[in-house]
């Protein structure tokens, strides 16, 4: 189901979480709202499930004004960060929260519930308790609990944010083969651009309560419409006054047209990448990115002098040969 | 806080030498006054027709008002942790009021507004209604200095609870009705039992507020810790050893809710 969120301002106070956003969601994505913490991402996403209202502007589901519905009324499933999990009930229970409320035949509930912990790889766990159970596994149980009742859109909450990094990543891969068998219209809510990267098809960045871009991964990261954008999905590093990408910096041991000298300060070796911090002539300090066959090539040590250079285009693009992104980009710079 | 052995031994003995005193060598010599005349004798104190009448009193008052108590308790706490209407914060002042405020200016309160000339006394006693020196004002007594219980113990595990639960249960249909039954008040279980087995132990136990505003008549408005008091200042043929039994009568009765909520402690954990 395509989602419509129009004009949505949100004040909490004075604090203004939203500021009249606009964004759509086609039917059958999966999307992701990236952005830092405050930035509104997890307002926008529980005004969209009805658990907040919003100040002003609407909400459609499919066309269907939904602004003033109840959360119950909207036909969507809801995974919290710190999955929300029934304590008291076992984990079959919890996943059949849903369907026992409507009131579905016993037979039903069983062979539904049955299905959905075999797709969360739950079943041996169906007469724990929540508390039994690892982060991960409560949250596939969370998930399971949201899909059990055949959500028109999945709305995801920062959900692996409390889980360990094997677990997340494990997580993610999961959650995009899930989308694409189950092909429900998903918003995912996370701080982390390599998550939003990895399992998004479109990512939109927001910041102070407004969206700074929406697009594709590729875009995002290729193309940012703002410093903001650049910042957020990948390193950055200023040169020539420019925002650029370390790994778009070219480090010559040859002076070039346009080339800045540099002197190298430390070469950090992380297996595949190199990183090189060195100081520009002003005393400022910039960034680079290199591949250790280049870093040997160049036998780059603390104290040389070097010559870099931004990349032509003064709008970051990257040159082809860049590893796709989400491999190559460090986290942050 | 890092506490050599010695110390920890000797805190342990100073709070055990403490409870000894106030407490286990009282309640202890009222346990032995009551038998030195044999079990009987003791027996025979209470199971006299006022003792009878005073046991039920205690017990009927205690099962009007744990119930009410423990509605609105649930309801205030969930006032206070789930909402955010405006005089949440006086409402929170005013629950602590039987805590701070003397049983005894309670019962005067009651007198002033029930009683005969009072705001509502003569609207009652027109319609024939007694409340004041009856069982009415006695119940209402006690609901009132038993208010607190259930709120203070329920509001902050509804706090600690959070309201993820409640959320994730309207997202998957529930109405507000039936996430309170199927998720909130089995999350906050344990918080009402023992707010009622507080509020329980303090129903029974209460004097101050309800001695004014009962008649204090042997029979009819006499309830087991007023009984023991009256037995008290009776001077009479073994008058004391009928305090001491009525006495340990409320104190085993008090020790059956307490050992009821210890049998359930190991759920609690749950």
């Amino acid at each position: 189901m395509r989602i419509d969120v129009d004009k949505v301002s949100k004040k909490f106070g004075e604090f203004e979480a939203l500021s009249n956003v606009t964004l759509e969601v086609p039917e059958g994505s999966l999307s992701a709202l990236l952005g830092p913490s405050g930035s509104g991402k997890s307002t926008l996403l529980r005004i969209i499930g009805g658990l907040e209202h919003p100040d002003s502007g609407h909400v459609l589901l499919d066309g269907e004004d939904v602004t003033s519905a109840r959360p119950q009324d909207r036909g969507i499933g809801f995974v919290f960060q710190h999955y929300a999990a029934f304590a008291h009930m076992t984990v079959r229970d919890n996943v059949a929260f849903g369907l026992k409320i409507r009131k579905r035949p016993k037979p039903e509930i069983k062979s539904r519930v049955d299905e959905l912990l075999a797709l969360v790889g739950l079943t041996k766990w169906s007469e724990q308790h929540p508390h039994q159970l690892s982060g991960g596994q409560r949250q596939r149980m969370a998930l399971a609990r949201a899909l059990a009742i055949e959500p028109r859109v999945l709305l995801l909450d920062e959900p692996f944010g409390a889980l360990d990094a094997s677990v997340r990543a494990e997580l993610r891969a999961w959650l995009r083969r899930l989308h694409d068998e189950q092909g429900v219209t998903t918003v995912l809510v996370t701080h982390d651009q390599e998550e939003a990267m990895e399992v998004a098809d479109t990512i939109a960045v927001m910041n102070a309560g407004k969206i700074e871009q929406v697009g594709s991964p590729r875009t995002i990261y290729d193309k940012p419409a703002t410093d903001f954008v650049m910042g957020f999905v990948g390193p950055v590093s200023t040169l020539d006054g420019k925002l650029v990408r370390p790994h778009d910096v070219s480090v010559s041991l040859i002076q070039q047209e346009g080339s800045i000298e540099a002197m190298v300060l430390r070469v950090i070796h992380l297996g595949f990448e190199v990183r090189i911090e060195l100081e520009l002539p002003g005393g400022e300090i910039a960034r680079a990115q290199l591949t250790r066959g280049q870093t040997e090539e160049l036998e780059l040590a603390r104290g040389d002098i070097v010559y870099v250079r931004p990349p032509a285009d003064s709008a970051p693009s990257a040159p082809d040969g860049t590893p796709a992104p989400g491999t190559a980009a460090a986290p942050t710079a | 806080m890092l506490v050599s052995r010695r110390a920890k031994l000797s805190l342990r003995g100073i709070a055990l030498l403490y409870l000894l005193l106030l407490l286990l060598i009282p309640v202890g010599a009222i346990f032995a006054r009551t038998f030195e005349h044999g079990i009987g004798t003791a027996w025979s104190w209470v199971t006299t027709p006022a003792a009878v009448s005073a046991f039920w009193l205690s017990v009927v008052i205690a099962l009007i008002a744990v119930p009410l108590n423990t509605i609105f308790g649930v309801g205030a706490a969930l006032l206070l942790a789930r909402s955010k209407v405006r005089g949440r914060k006086l409402l929170d002042a005013l629950i602590d009021l039987p805590f701070v405020v003397s049983p005894v200016i309670v019962g005067l309160a009651l007198l002033l507004v029930y009683g005969q000339g009072g705001w509502f006394g003569n609207w009652f006693i027109n319609h024939g209604i007694r409340i004041i020196y009856a069982v009415p004002g006695m119940v209402i007594a006690t609901v009132f200095v038993s208010l607190p219980f259930v709120v203070r113990e329920v509001a902050p595990v509804l706090l600690e609870a959070g309201d993820e639960q409640e959320q994730a249960a309207a997202t998957l249909g529930a109405s507000g009705w039936q996430t309170f039954w199927r998720v909130t008040l089995p999350s906050i279980r344990w918080g009402v039992a023992y707010g009622v087995v507080l509020t329980t132990a303090r129903a029974l136990g209460e004097i101050g507020a309800v001695a004014v505003v009962s008649s204090n008549v042997a029979g009819s408005t006499l309830t087991l810790p007023l009984l023991v008091s009256q037995r008290d200042q009776t001077i009479g043929a073994g008058q004391i050893t009928g305090a001491y039994a009525a006495a340990t009568e409320l104190a085993v009765m008090s020790l059956i809710v307490l050992l009821a909520m210890t049998f359930l402690g190991p759920r609690r954990a749950r």
